[in-house]
């Protein structure tokens, strides 16, 4: 570099005049401000949405509010229990439905399917995730919701002895449903993330399960599923973390009954559904409360997700060893070469 | 791949027991099974969306507003025109405003920030955007600019709401594409002597156009879904307008107002209305998958 730059006299062959180094600086300041801003605004968000829920903390106290088990707006008490229980209960369905056949299809497409039939498949169940949630929720209340409800009613009566399940009448929109539905709509993502991680199991341990004689269901329960648990754990959590946060069809499914959870097949409540609710008619602390509902689901979604970015993270990590040192060694040749450039200017 | 066959007849030892084989028939059974079970929602899903969509599509029902009018049986109650054309311009405005920002910051993460701590605060960050539930970009939009501003709901503010909702969809699926681009490229050119904002304009970028585009089209699918960040910052009304200023309708929060209607017909107006938004969602799909076909990345 240093011999190219000595031939040029005065100014190096390979310097740029000053004027034309400017959109170099104003395009890396620029984007680098733009960068910055997007942190300034997610804290801003946070700052703003705690000073809107402040009134209802101060009157309930942060922990009065989340394990108060009493939502009475008309009568001014605003304990959020009976929504966090009711978000609980039908994202906890939701992973108990979603997941066990997320993670079939998963398989299926990536280890047992004839090789035609794997992309069809994957765009079949990718294609629930383009479907609006308030479409799911028309086609629950009106499709689901009734045709199931026999078959409700007959869990319901069968299983009457155990609490929670049975006993209880069985309502059109109820805590069910919601739960069933919001497993059809976390099983794109779930499966995405399952099959993604099942494609980065080395050939090399399910031929040497097979090698030793092992059935196709055996090399998938010892060479597969142990490789892949901690991805597919990771997927299942960013599969809580939006059947948390769903709202539409949450709130059209879920039947809008504040009061606590009494038994599956009941109505019931979310933090999110009841912002969609009640927020159009709010005022002053109810408002609030209904602000620090919506602080509430934020900070449970970041918790969840980012559990579930730490497992996704380490599956990702375990398979790309190599190839990402490729491409660290690739990106420090690019910054030698920039400062070298650089430096002839 | 079926080795067990093999070993049967004279390798009696080597065999697979009935037990193992029994186990093996029922674990692929059952997986094939659940298989199937995911694809029932679709199929069931898609079969009463186009049954009773399909009859609720009448000559007029795209090119009148809906009227409100339910009490008289022989009242129309009009169609979604001004739904389709509130979507269209709020997802438009949205986009306007999320992808420029999100290539932008996708560009500087890949080309400037790459691993330092600060790139990767960024990224945190974004990947917290990802996660934040939808109403809860409705209500911030709602605190800053309604309570905040003192004015009412307006389309533009709907449109904030999208945006930051795209936001975090454009960046990364733009960063992974930008990752995608071969750094012999870029290094080929500084080599030549381009400087960096020139690589960008014209080696990275191009290269890494179509990829970019299937992951804009599936954020904007995503927007165009969605009813919870609307309802609180462009609200509902029936009149088609292009003022971004005042109340605009949309397809998801009509669908959703006439899903808690307790008359018929307007249910019925609900299932053409959602007919509609899947179809525009599976259009944007589809021309994503397209694109992302001709990308010579990935």
């Amino acid at each position: 570099m240093e011999a190219a730059t000595a031939t040029g006299g005065g100014r190096g062959v390979l310097s740029r005049p000053p004027l034309a180094r400017l959109p170099d600086g104003a395009l890396r300041w620029g984007l680098t401000i733009l960068a910055a801003l997007i942190l300034a605004l997610i804290v801003y968000f946070f700052v703003q949405l705690f000073g809107e829920a402040k009134p209802a903390f101060e009157k309930q106290g942060v922990f009065g509010f989340i394990f108060d088990n009493n939502w009475n707006p008309s009568a001014g008490h605003y304990g959020a229990l009976p929504l966090v229980v009711g978000t609980l209960i039908t994202s906890g369905l939701a992973l108990l439905i979603g997941v066990p056949v997320a993670v079939a299809a998963a398989l299926y497409a990536s280890e047992l399917s004839p090789r035609r039939l794997r992309g069809p498949l994957t765009i079949l169940v990718e294609l629930l995730a383009a479907v609006p949630s308030v479409v799911y929720g028309l086609w629950g209340i009106f499709y689901l919701a009734p045709n199931l409800k026999p078959a409700e009613e007959w869990v319901s009566e069968t299983f009457s002895f155990i609490p929670f399940i049975g006993g209880g009448t069985v309502t059109i929109p109820n805590c069910f449903i919601a739960g069933l539905v919001l497993a059809i709509m976390i099983l794109p993502i779930v499966s995405a993330i399952s099959r993604e991680v099942m494609s980065t199991v080395p050939p090399d341990h399910k031929e040497a399960a097979l090698a030793l004689g092992a059935t196709r269901w055996e090399m998938i329960r010892i060479a597969v599923l142990p490789y892949c648990r901690p991805g597919i754990v990771g997927g299942a959590m960013l599969g809580l973390g939006r059947a948390i946060g769903e709202t539409i069809a949450v709130t059209i499914l879920i039947g809008g009954s504040t009061k606590m959870v009494e038994h599956l097949f009941g109505q019931s409540n979310s933090l999110a559904a009841v912002i969609a609710n009640e927020f159009g008619e709010a005022q002053g602390v109810h408002r609030s409360a209904l602000f620090a509902c919506g602080l509430v689901l934020f900070v449970l979604t970041l918790i969840v997700n980012g559990f579930a970015r730490g497992f996704v993270v380490r599956a990702g990590r375990r398979s790309a060893g190599p190839p990402r040192a490729e491409q660290q060694i690739s990106t420090a040749a690019t910054t030698a070469l920039e400062a070298d450039t650089a430096a002839g200017a | 791949m079926s080795a067990p066959a093999a070993a049967e007849g004279t390798l009696e030892r080597l065999a697979v027991s009935p037990g193992r084989r029994r186990r093996d028939r029922f674990a692929r059974g059952s997986i094939m099974a659940a298989t199937a079970l995911a694809l029932v929602p679709l199929a069931l899903i898609i079969y009463y969306l186009l049954k009773k969509g399909l009859s609720a599509w009448s000559g007029d029902f795209f090119t009148t507003d809906p009227t409100g009018n339910t009490f008289f049986k022989n009242a129309s109650i009009g169609g979604v025109k001004s739904a389709i054309l509130g979507t269209i311009e709020m997802v438009a405005l949205a986009s306007a405003i999320s992808i420029p920002i999100g290539v932008g910051v996708a560009v500087w993460l890949v080309e400037y920030g790459r691993q330092s701590a600060f790139a990767n605060t960024v990224r945190f960050f974004i990947d917290v955007l990802t996660g934040v539930p939808s109403i809860v970009f409705g209500l911030f939009v709602y605190i800053t600019l309604i309570v905040g501003t003192g004015t009412s709901y307006a389309g533009w503010k709907g449109s904030i709401a999208l945006a930051l909702l795209m936001l975090p969809v454009v960046t990364r699926s733009a960063e992974v594409i930008l990752n995608l681009v071969p750094n012999e490229l870029r290094e080929s050119a500084l080599a030549l002597g381009a400087p960096r904002w020139r690589v960008v304009g014209r080696i990275v970028l191009p290269t890494a156009l179509p990829g970019m585009v299937t992951g804009i089209l599936l954020a904007v699918a995503r927007a165009a879904g969605e009813t919870a960040p609307l309802l609180f910052t462009a609200a509902y009304t029936h009149e088609t307008t292009t003022n971004l200023g005042s109340f605009m309708n949309s397809l998801p929060v009509q669908i959703y107002t006439d899903v808690t209607s307790p008359t018929p017909r307007v249910v019925e107006r609900a299932w053409g209305a959602a007919l509609a938004l899947v179809t525009l969602i599976l259009l944007l799909n589809l021309v994503a998958r397209l694109v992302s076909r001709r990308s010579r990345l990935a």
